[in-house]
């Protein structure tokens, strides 16, 4: 047996080589270095909103609690912020195009970790979580309703929740049953006729509502994984045990992840993402209006008199240094949409910005085929993947999913996490 | 280029299978050798590493040696993810500092292609050659560059620093 010989020196030298690098999971070093970083015990502490000055009062988040899962503020009655953002969903619907009192073009977010993200939407047109829970309360398909209506909600059913935290309601006589900037003709034509003093009275209380919101979701905190204590012992040099530890598939795929498959380039940190706006390369969903992403996002958000530079702000210009350094124009904003959390993942289908992809089989497929941009150019280059490296990043995937307590379960039960 | 590199490796492998003899093991060994350089190329070219001759320093002379330029985090440590500032001072080769520089700020992640996730920018002069920039973000790990044009005394030059997070 001749050919014996070689083929054991190559194997002991590649199995040299490979004990030389790792620790007791089988990570290479620096494999274990980026695991650790993913971990939720690397999260940073919740940081301050200084755009809402009740951003951390418990009174405001009680009130943005009882307005989140309130029907009462959508125009039919038939919706609130919790019929997409299910908390015994883990905060999302499992459909592809969210649907309020109409279907919207693009699908439900996740909420778990929110308040750690500068940007919100999917293609950032909200710098401030408050900023955003103002956008639903009017889109005309989502809660269909006008800022005076929403207002006047609020003085018949949240009067003294909401004094308590931001002083007295305005007067609301004398204005017009429904107006608002973004309604219906009827609706904009009303409020076109209110004075600069009455829109700004109604502005504000407006987004007061959207700051009560934000206080409760500002409570909606990643929680343990699988993953996270296999990480931990990984952290810590110990060999990982019972459930902690992951399976030689799961290992694969999360080699795969942090290494020839680059997934980490943008899930990267505690909560899988990088905050960041890319094009992937996901097909236009036909049918649907044109849809550029960050590309006329932008725009938006400096128009918006909710953003942290804007007068209901309760920043000082200073603090709002992710408007105010934003990339504005360029190649690279076209099509590009948020990189979401990967947290729960598994459980969040289908995916995508207007959930065109249906399994994580198929998101899998998609990067490593990375198909040409319908505009703008994608960010992915094709990726030799095997199908069982394919099922591997999908079984590691998997470990991001909370056992046991729900996420939702715990912050309505009034635990607040707040990063370590 | 997967799809027919895939097929032909398991037609040679299935064909050798089929047959005896040195030679056939021999081509499986060159057929694995050469799988296994494939599949460490497609590896180092998606995740790669920054080079190892990269030059790291945070000092250095502008191109046309026009200006000396240092570059600091505001505050340590540097880290992937927030919204930063930094320190930049500007002298003359002979260490006399610069005050009155105009400072352009632009990079990004060479082996990815892509610039600056953020558009950062100089907000303030600190005297003493010193400028701070505001508005920097590094979101992904790996290899940046961040690149400086000084304007200053009507000479303009340039200069890039590498990082690596």
């Amino acid at each position: 047996m001749r050919p014996a010989r070689p083929i054991a020196i190559v194997l002991a030298l590649a199995g040299a080589l490979l004990a030389a690098g790792c620790n007791p999971s089988g990570l290479t070093d620096e494999e274990a270095r980026i695991v650790a970083s993913l971990s939720l015990s690397a999260l940073p502490p919740l940081p301050a909103d200084p755009s809402n000055r009740v951003a951390d009062d418990p009174a405001a988040a009680a009130l943005g609690q009882a307005l989140f899962f309130d029907h009462g503020l959508s125009a039919d009655g038939s919706v609130s912020c919790a019929s997409c953002h299910q908390p015994t969903r883990r905060f999302h619907d499992g459909i592809a195009r969210a649907v309020g009192v109409g279907e919207a073009d693009r699908r439900t977010m996740p909420l778990e970790g929110v308040a750690w993200s500068p940007w919100q939407f999917w293609d950032g047109r909200a710098d401030s979580l408050w900023a955003q829970a103002l956008g639903p309360w009017e889109n005309p398909v989502e809660h269909g309703g006008n800022r005076v209506a929403l207002e006047r909600r609020i003085a018949s059913t949240y009067r003294a929740e909401y004094e308590a935290v931001f002083g007295p309601l305005p007067d609301l006589s004398g204005l017009p049953e429904n107006a608002g900037p973004l309604g219906s003709q009827a609706e904009r034509d009303a409020w076109a006729a209110l004075s600069t003093e009455e829109r700004r009275r109604v502005d504000r209380v407006f987004s007061d509502m959207g700051k009560a919101v934000a206080a409760f979701e500002r409570r909606i905190a990643p929680v343990e994984t699988r993953f996270d204590r296999f990480a931990d012992a990984v952290a810590a040099g110990r060999r990982p045990e019972g459930e902690a530890a992951l399976s030689d598939l799961e290992i694969e795929g999360l080699k795969l992840f942090v290494g020839k498959a680059a997934c980490v380039n943008c899930h990267n940190g505690p909560r899988l993402t990088d905050d960041h706006f890319h094009n992937t390369g996901v097909p236009a969903v036909p049918g649907l209006p044109e849809d550029r992403g960050r590309a006329v996002a932008v725009a938006r958000v400096l128009a918006d008199p909710f953003n942290c530079l804007g007068a209901f702000s309760d920043a000082a210009p200073g603090q709002c240094g992710e408007i105010r350094f934003m990339v504005k124009e360029g190649e690279e904003l076209e099509r590009a949409y948020k990189t979401p959390s990967l947290r729960g993942v598994a459980g969040r289908a289908p995916y995508m910005h207007s959930g065109q992809i249906a399994t994580l089989e198929e998101v899998v497929d998609h990067y490593a085929r990375a198909p040409e941009a319908p505009s703008g150019h994608t960010e992915l280059e094709p990726l030799v993947l095997t199908d069982r490296g394919r099922m591997a990043l999908v079984a590691f995937l998997k470990t991001l999913e909370p056992a046991g307590e729900e996420a939702g379960a715990a912050v309505l039960a009034g635990r607040v996490p707040s990063g370590r | 280029m997967r799809a027919w590199l895939r097929r032909g490796i398991e037609k040679a492998a299935f064909r050798a299978a089929g047959r005896t003899g040195a030679t056939m093991k021999k081509l499986i060994y060159v057929l694995v050798a050469v799988v296994a350089l494939a599949v460490a190329f497609v590896g180092w070219r998606m995740t790669m590493s920054p080079p190892d001759d990269l030059d790291l320093a945070r000092s250095k002379p502008t191109e046309a040696g026009t200006f000396v330029v240092a570059v600091a985090p505001e505050s340590e440590p540097l880290r992937q993810g927030p919204l930063h500032n930094w320190i930049v001072t500007v002298t003359t080769p002979a260490g006399a500092p610069v005050d009155d520089a105009t400072i352009g700020v632009d990079g990004g992640m060479p082996q990815h292609g892509h610039g600056l996730p953020t558009a950062p920018a100089v907000t303030a002069a600190l005297g003493e050659g010193r400028y701070r920039i505001e508005g920097v973000r590094f979101n992904m790990g790996g290899w940046w560059e961040l690149k400086l044009a000084v304007t200053a005394g009507g000479a303009s030059d340039a200069v890039t620093f590498n990082l690596v997070l």
